[in-house]
């Protein structure tokens, strides 16, 4: 309850502010040659010292990618983008990767605790335990990871992706690709050949992970991709919840983030990742803005194993992500909750994908879509029930909210079921602020813009009740921010 | 207090108000009486700003500033609460919430200091505490699933809270059974003080016998066509509205 | 499927305007064919088995038939209907009985009516089913022969329903039939008539009908459209539908499914004035390997516009069926209604369905939903039956229909609502 009025009260703190990630950092940078070609995956593999096989893999997938067609069938348009015209790796200019955060370049540090993002293991208090631990990603590389050596204690990896390679390269070689395989779509493929960064982490048999495990994704430079690559590996009765942030500079070009994330949960295993993406989502005449074109795939290997995607996506210009399950455990259960708010200009066509494959697999999916300005906002997503999926359950429910009359909000489900069991169920409303709920509101004294801010907080609160706590805070503000100047 | 001078409002081309004068003092309440499409409720939301209507003529003031050219939330801090007859429901929004939002909007507004959760929380217990209430209504969505009477208590409830100059209570009897409109009065009586005026818009004499006015106005046709004191409502309880023009047989 | 030259057959010749209509048609199915699964809107349904059979255009055959032998879903004895019959997509004027029409009401085969109605076909025929980017309508156009029209001047009233019986007579089964027929529908202001198509086949050869029907429903005209396809299990029946709707006009379409190896109903309506309603409810009912498509868009174009749709489907054996129910909101149409479900039941472990429902909204002040199920029988009524003693396949039986006839039950015409009940049933107790 103190959330949704703290936010009220943080908006009104924020109402000048806008997009208030906006900032460049100055600080110098080590990219490689501009444009795409084999030369450059080889010098991004080569900047991380990779092993071979790993070399191989890009350009397999960079030469698979030569012979694909971007997808048009997206409720979503942007002029072409010129894969040519951008730098495909950017990186802080440091001696070698940083040992320990006292090694970080202030600037950095600065830049994080400018976004609200602890770098420090500082100040903790006896018998207080620390709550959240932080990857934090700059354009390109990882620039510093917090609690390592408290989660190692329990055998918890959490570490950048391209360590992870180097100190767990066995771990990495058996899981990377095994979820979103390199050929699997022109977006992800794209980042296989030239992904740099990212976090990995990997929770050993029967451990709860004691903290949240966070990334913090930060685009800074201009005319820089952003392809991070995320790998969870939960193993036998694990419990991991894991957050991700991003944000970027205000710039008047579009610039490309195409990210892969992979989850594996094994037998019993839950891993639970939320995201509050916040790229910059352009101007309000839908000048410059974030491309986020993002595979996110989670597979349930394990019996009873369950992953559950919680998702705010308040920003980017384009948003083309939808978060998927592969329930092939029998007993196995698949979430998505999502939150995507559109203003302005921006397009999101996002959902999930839930695949039943394993017998009395169970699926939830909870949208909310909220569109205002001209802003187009799509909710896409397949249930698609196998052979072998007896016993299989889903729920979808879909509420779109238009805010004005020159928005768009679209529902496009797909149900495909084999077997005869399996029960699904889709419902979808369509539907508006009512001029009652405004009007009420403000007779209590709420202005124009708290109010809604208020009802589109209620209209998401299934799906923000389903974030931990440090972001449901910052999620509820992002809401009511990102619907300023939709009404009055 | 409230002063409505020469009141005309129109829906469209639709003239509804029709030269309306009245003043209020403050620790008075008065009632309006009146049949169905005489423009009551009309005179409720244009006190409390809702959009739609044209005010083609006159003025009116809440301690002598002009009340017309406020936004909504801007009249609720100047102290104008309106009774809704039909509370809106808002999903996902609990009642905690909005009333906080809502007191410290005010608040706000009136150059207060804003209450932290922990103040409000005591406010509001309080506040239950006086009207008879529990506090478990706060938790709910606001007026999402609650009954008539729930629903009106809610409103008694609020208007208590943001402690308004000019309380208008539309219809508040309207759906109610006894009990519960017992239940109601009391709460609004319980906010009868000599700094706060009280509009009482209503159908019925019914609800005069519980909240007992000061004088009585009985509008039709757009105007206040007759004023008197509490007998009236009596009068016009055996003998109906005919007298103004108004067949309500049915 | 390429039509050999020789083999099609035209309209009239004669009419420049409807030989370059033809023309164009032919044309441009030559350059689309055949719809394929790459096709976003035919993505779950494959018309490869089509492609492969050496169709050949039916010529103008005569079959001996007897009038009093054709199925009919208005019971005879009752007062007679207005009946036109078509044999693989020619009609039989010896067959037909149009019956007592009132003043200015036109009911007869498309060929004929081109002498008295040229003018009035021109005006409407192609203006809704376009040829452009949708093959089956440039098939139509491209081979069509025949068909019916029906014009009801403004403000006029049929009380009995229009019946056209559509039955496939094919002669051999190396050479199977094809057919493309066209119905065009121009109702007046203010008009109201009944349409009842009946799909059927004589034999067990396949054939394959392509319809393409035009609706044109001026302001405040009301059709019911009754649909019943029960055609033989080798057979393919394609049908597009086309509608416009002016102001106030109403439609209520009802669509039954039980025959055909692969159907595809799609209906394309447009609310085209502001405060159009349309009904469009329907069932099917498959087994075997038969495939049913079933797809709707329906457009609303001006505020105030309603539209409710309810279907439900029972697959048993191997069958499949699609449903794809699209509602598209315009920008400005604002005060639209709509509201769609559509709900399955999967009796067997090899029936597979699809469904996609789609909503495109670009108003705010529209409430819009839809809802799609899919599932077995639900358990907990299963056992109430059997509780109260009733073995397990009547309660099962007794499922199934209620299921059904809560679709049926919309139908507003208390005859067909009777008949298609009683075709339903027909289907769940077989023999």
């Amino acid at each position: 309850m103190t959330a949704v009025s703290d936010t009220i009260d943080q908006v009104k703190g924020l109402t000048d502010q806008k997009y208030k990630y906006g900032f460049v950092t100055e600080i110098e940078s080590e990219t490689a040659p501009k444009g795409l070609n084999e030369d450059v995956v080889r010098f991004i593999s080569a900047r991380k010292a990779e092993p071979e096989w790993l070399l191989d893999w890009r350009l397999r997938a960079y030469r698979h990618w030569l012979t694909m067609v971007e997808p048009g069938w997206a409720k979503v348009s942007y002029p072409p983008i010129d894969y040519q015209d951008a730098f495909y790796y950017s990186a802080p200019k440091t001696k070698a990767g940083p040992k320990s955060l006292d090694e970080v370049d202030p600037e950095l540090l600065r830049t994080y605790e400018k976004l609200g993002i602890p770098l420090k293991e500082q100040e903790l208090l006896a018998g207080v335990e620390p709550r959240i631990a932080v990857d934090a990603v700059f354009d390109s590389v990882s620039v510093a990871t917090t609690f390592k050596a408290k989660l190692e204690e329990k055998g918890i990896i959490f570490c950048p992706i391209s360590e992870a390679v180097a100190n767990h390269p066995d771990l990495v070689r058996r899981y990377l690709g095994s979820v979103v395989p390199y050929s699997d779509n022109f977006f992800a493929t794209l980042n296989s050949a030239v992904f740099t960064d990212g976090s990995f982490v990997y929770i050993p048999k029967g451990v709860r992970c004691p903290m949240e495990l966070s990334t913090y994704f930060r685009i800074n430079a201009a005319n820089t991709g952003q392809f991070e690559r995320t790998l969870i590996i939960a193993d036998d009765d694990s419990v991991v919840s894991y957050l991700e942030g991003c944000t970027a500079p205000k710039r008047d070009e579009n610039q490309l983030h195409a990210a892969v994330v992979e989850l594996v949960a094994l037998d019993r295993a839950q891993i639970k990742y939320s995201t509050v993406q916040n790229w910059y989502p352009g101007d309000e005449q839908g000048r410059g803005g974030i491309y986020n074109f993002v595979t996110k795939r989670g597979a349930c290997r394990g019996v009873a194993s369950k992953i559950s995607w919680t998702q705010v996506e308040t920003g980017s210009a384009i948003t083309w992500k939808y978060p998927s399950c592969i329930l092939q455990g029998d007993d196995s259960v698949g979430e998505f909750y999502s939150v995507a708010i559109t203003n302005h200009h921006q397009q999101a066509d996002t959902g999930t994908k839930m695949i039943h494959i394993g017998r009395n697999t169970r699926s939830t999916i909870v949208s909310k879509g909220i569109s205002a300005g001209q802003a187009q906002n799509t909710y896409r997503g397949q249930v698609k029930i196998l052979p072998k999926a007896t016993g299989a359950r889903n729920h979808t429910q879909c509420d779109s909210l238009l805010i004005g009359d020159r928005c768009g909000a679209h529902t496009v489900p797909y149900i495909e079921s084999r077997n005869r069991t399996a029960r699904v169920e889709h419902e979808a409303t369509t539907a508006k602020i009512s001029e009652d709920q405004l009007f009420y509101c403000r007779q209590r004294g709420l202005s124009a813009e708290d109010a809604v801010s208020l009802i589109v907080n209620g209209f998401c609160k299934e799906v923000l009740k389903e974030l931990p706590m440090e972001f449901a805070v910052e999620a509820q503000k992002l809401v009511g921010i990102s619907l300023e100047g939709s009404v009055g | 207090m409230l002063e409505i001078t020469n009141l005309h409002a129109s829906v469209g081309d639709r003239p509804i108000l029709k030269g309306i004068d009245l003043s209020v003092q403050a620790g008075q309440v008065h009632a309006i009486m009146g049949p169905n499409g005489s423009g009551k409720s009309t005179l409720s939301y244009i006190l409390a700003g809702r959009e739609g209507y044209t005010i083609t003529e006159g003025a009116v003031t809440l301690d002598g500033r002009d009340l017309l050219a406020q936004a909504p939330e801007e009249r609720a801090a100047s102290g104008v609460f309106l009774a809704f007859q039909y509370p809106v429901e808002i999903p996902g929004v609990s009642n905690a919430t909005f009333l906080k939002a809502a007191l410290n909007g005010v608040r706000r507004r009136r150059g207060e200091k804003e209450l932290d959760a922990m103040e409000f929380l005591k406010l509001t217990r309080v506040k239950c505490r006086q009207l008879g209430m529990t506090d478990e209504m706060l938790k709910r969505a606001v007026n999402v699933g609650f009954s008539g009477g729930e629903k009106k208590r809610n409103e008694v409830l609020q208007m208590a809270l943001l402690d308004p100059r000019l309380a208008v209570l539309d219809e508040t009897d309207s759906g109610l059974d006894i009990d519960a409109l017992r239940i109601v009065a009391d709460g609004v009586n319980a906010l009868r003080g000599p700094d706060r005026a009280m509009l009482v818009i209503t159908h019925y004499q019914r609800l005069l016998s519980y909240i007992v006015p000061d004088r009585v106005h009985v509008l039709a046709h757009g105007r206040i066509q007759r004023s008197g004191g509490k007998e009236l409502a009596l009068e016009l309880e055996a003998r109906g509205y005919a007298e103004f023009g108004v067949d309500e047989a049915a | 499927m390429t039509p050999d030259a020789e083999d099609y057959s035209r309209l009239t010749p004669g009419l420049p305007w409807l030989e370059a209509l033809q023309t164009e048609g032919r044309r441009r199915f030559a350059d689309l064919g055949l719809p394929t699964p790459r096709q976003e809107a035919w993505r779950f349904t494959n018309l490869g088995p089509l492609g492969r059979l050496p169709w050949r255009t039916a010529p103008p055959g005569s079959t001996t038939l007897v009038p009093e032998s054709l199925p009919s879903v208005v019971p005879a004895g009752g007062p007679p209907s207005h009946r036109l019959v078509f044999v693989n997509g020619t009609w039989r004027p010896d067959l037909s009985s149009p019956g007592a029409l009132p003043e200015g009401v036109v009911l007869t085969g498309l060929a004929s009516a081109l002498t008295d109605h040229a003018g009035l076909i021109e005006a409407h025929l192609g203006r809704l089913a376009a040829v452009d980017g949708h093959a089956l309508i440039a098939l139509n156009t491209g081979f069509l022969a025949s068909g019916a029209l029906l014009a009801l001047p403004a403000g006029t009233v049929l009380e009995r329903p229009v019946e056209l019986v559509m039955m496939g007579a094919g002669t051999d089964a190396e050479r199977p039939l094809a057919w493309h027929p066209r119905v065009l529908v121009v109702a007046g202001a203010g008009s109201r008539a009944t349409l009842v198509e009946h799909h059927v086949s004589l034999n067990r050869h396949p054939g394959f009908a392509n319809l393409v029907a035009e609706l044109f429903l001026a302001p405040g005209a009301q059709l019911r459209h009754y649909k019943v396809q029960r055609e033989n299990p080798e057979s393919f029946h394609l049908a597009t539908v086309t509608g416009r709707l002016q102001h106030d006009a109403g439609y209520e379409g009802f669509l039954l499914t039980t025959g055909g190896r692969l159907s595809r109903n799609e209906v394309r309506l447009v609310l085209d004035g502001a405060g159009a309603t349309v009904t469009l409810n329907g069932a099917y009912l498959v087994r075997g390997r038969q495939h049913c498509d079933t797809t709707t868009l329906i457009d609303h174009a001006h505020p105030r516009g309603t539209s409710r749709q309810m279907f439900k489907g029972v697959l048993d054996a191997e069958a499949r069926a699609v449903f794809q129910g699209q509602v598209l909101v315009r920008p400005g149409a604002q005060r639209t209604d709509g509201h769609q479900l559509h709900r399955a039941l999967l009796l067997s472990d090899q029936a597979q369905i699809d469904a996609k429902p789609e909503l495109e909204i670009h108003a705010d002040d529209v409430k819009c939903s839809h809802g799609a199920t899919v599932g077995d029988l639900d358990d907990d009524a299963l056992f109430y039956l059997r509780a109260r003693g009733i073995d397990r396949d009547c309660a099962r039986a007794l499922l199934i229909a209620a299921f059904v006839n809560e679709a049926i039950a919309e139908i507003t015409d208390p005859t067909v609502a009777t008949a298609f009940e009683a075709l339903a049933d027909g289907w769940l107790t077989p023999g």
